[in-house]
């Protein structure tokens, strides 16, 4: 069934932000190996690292802080993906709870305006368009993934990998060097989002 | 764009699916897990399942529930049901639920949206509504509609948005189980008020009604029980009826 042929497995940063149980379920259905990262030293061990993260920015960064993982982090040259809160951690600031976060990509998430006549969160299946990046691979043009968020992450060409329209035009992907980041949820993305968990182990710096 | 969803309901007595006609005469319908794979492949967008299990052993028959679904589902699916506290909701969160849907407990104690919407965010908190028109007015039932309470519909809806709340499932309890369409005119005057998706849920009966609940009501989600059950409805064949009419749906 499965082609990984290579030695990657997946380092999930554990610091208590969210349903990881969804994300090692679809890790599992690909049959990519994957362990908690609680510590520097398993930082080392794994190939590729998920960030994942639901709930507040502000709370999420403090509960990374309180890992002692952030230095590491931010010095890592393997490939990181960050989903969701996991993502917006990436970027400077979030106007959630006005918090300072990772600045790996310096971008700003901010918060939907609700004058544009949508409804907060942005919940459901949206259709993203993409550019030419491996994290993509086999994915179709205009696929739909699952997003739910009230917070966006300002588009930027240099960064973004794929956009998506909600109110305004956002980054629905980004991508700085090694790091990644999707808004999305993989996990819950159907058959697209499994491929692009795929993709992401593949993926070699 | 963002799509219209269409959301298969299961309700779950004891580990097996079972749907009720205004909500008595129950019937079993199968096997959850295997169910909702095979709503996952038809194109199903989300999945509610509600637990009506009443005995002591629910909670822990629940979790293992959860847990197999989350490991066979590919798509984002809520639990609903005897969720009374934080507790419950985290024990649901950790065993790979997106979200939790709360209706009596809710009512009984609004503190408790505001609790949730603070520990596990907005997107986790979906409030269940079942209501039933008296006298030309509608109102919030408990217990399945036996239960009438003394909040309006629509204030006790706005009330739960201000709490924290992340969407509503609005089951209109005098057209379930009738199959004679959705309660556009509650609906569309609901999804007007707030601003939080809105799920309908109740007399689905043909795919025509969820084409009009989404152009008539304007509503985020469409769900239904036994039309998808017993394949009187098929989702490929509603996503197409549905696309048709330029509504915009995941193919």
């Amino acid at each position: 069934m499965d082609n990984n042929t290579t030695n990657n497995s997946i380092g999930i940063v554990n610091y208590g932000a969210g349903n990881i149980f969804s994300l090692t379920a679809a890790l599992d259905r690909q049959n990519i190996p994957y362990a908690m990262v609680n510590t520097e030293a398993d930082l080392e061990k794994h190939s590729h690292i998920i960030i994942p993260g639901v709930g507040h920015a502000g709370t999420a960064m403090q509960k990374l802080q309180q890992t002692g993982l952030v230095k590491a982090i931010k010095q890592l040259k393997k490939p990181v993906l960050g989903i969701c809160v996991g993502m917006q951690l990436l970027t400077t600031h979030s106007e959630e709870g006005n918090a300072d976060l990772l600045d790996i990509i310096p971008l700003q998430t901010k918060l939907f305006d609700k004058n544009l006549g949508i409804k907060i969160p942005h919940m459901g299946w949206n259709n993203i368009d993409f550019t030419n990046n491996l994290l993509f691979s086999n994915v179709k043009p205009h696929t739909q993934f699952y997003f739910v968020h009230s917070y966006f992450i300002e588009y930027n060409p240099t960064f973004d990998i794929a956009s998506v329209n909600y109110g305004n035009k956002f980054s629905a992907a980004i991508q700085k060097d090694n790091f990644f980041g999707v808004q999305f949820h993989p996990e819950k993305s159907g058959e697209a989002g499994e491929q692009l968990l795929k993709n992401f182990s593949n993926l070699n710096f | 764009m963002l799509s219209k969803r269409i959301i298969p309901c299961l309700d779950v007595k004891d580990g097996r699916t079972v749907k009720g006609v205004n909500f008595v005469d129950l019937r079993d319908a199968g096997d959850p897990v295997e169910l909702a794979a095979q709503y996952a492949q038809q194109g199903a967008d989300e999945l509610v399942f509600l637990d009506i299990t009443a005995t002591h052993e629910r909670r822990k028959t629940m979790i293992e529930m959860v847990k197999s679904v989350a490991r066979q589902l590919n798509i984002p699916f809520t639990i609903g049901g005897g969720i009374t506290e934080i507790a419950d909701a985290d024990a649901l969160l950790n065993a790979g639920a997106d979200k939790i849907s709360i209706n009596s407990a809710a009512v009984r104690s609004p503190q408790l949206i505001e609790d949730l919407a603070k520990a596990f965010g907005v997107q986790f908190v979906v409030v269940a509504v079942d209501t039933k028109q008296v006298d030309g007015k509608n109102w919030v039932h408990l217990n399945g509609g036996r239960l009438i309470t003394a909040l309006e519909t629509e204030d006790w809806i706005k009330q739960a948005e201000n709490l924290g709340a992340g969407e509503i499932l609005l089951t209109s309890m005098d057209h379930d189980g009738t199959k004679a369409g959705f309660d556009c005119g509650l609906l569309s005057k609901v999804n007007q008020m707030i601003n939080i998706p809105i799920i309908a849920s109740g007399g689905a009966g043909s795919m025509a009604h969820f084409t009009e609940v989404f152009q008539k009501a304007g509503v985020d989600a469409a769900l239904a029980a036994s039309v998808f059950h017993y394949g009187e409805i098929l989702i490929p064949e509603l996503k197409t009826e549905l696309s048709k009419h330029n509504i915009p749906i995941r193919i």
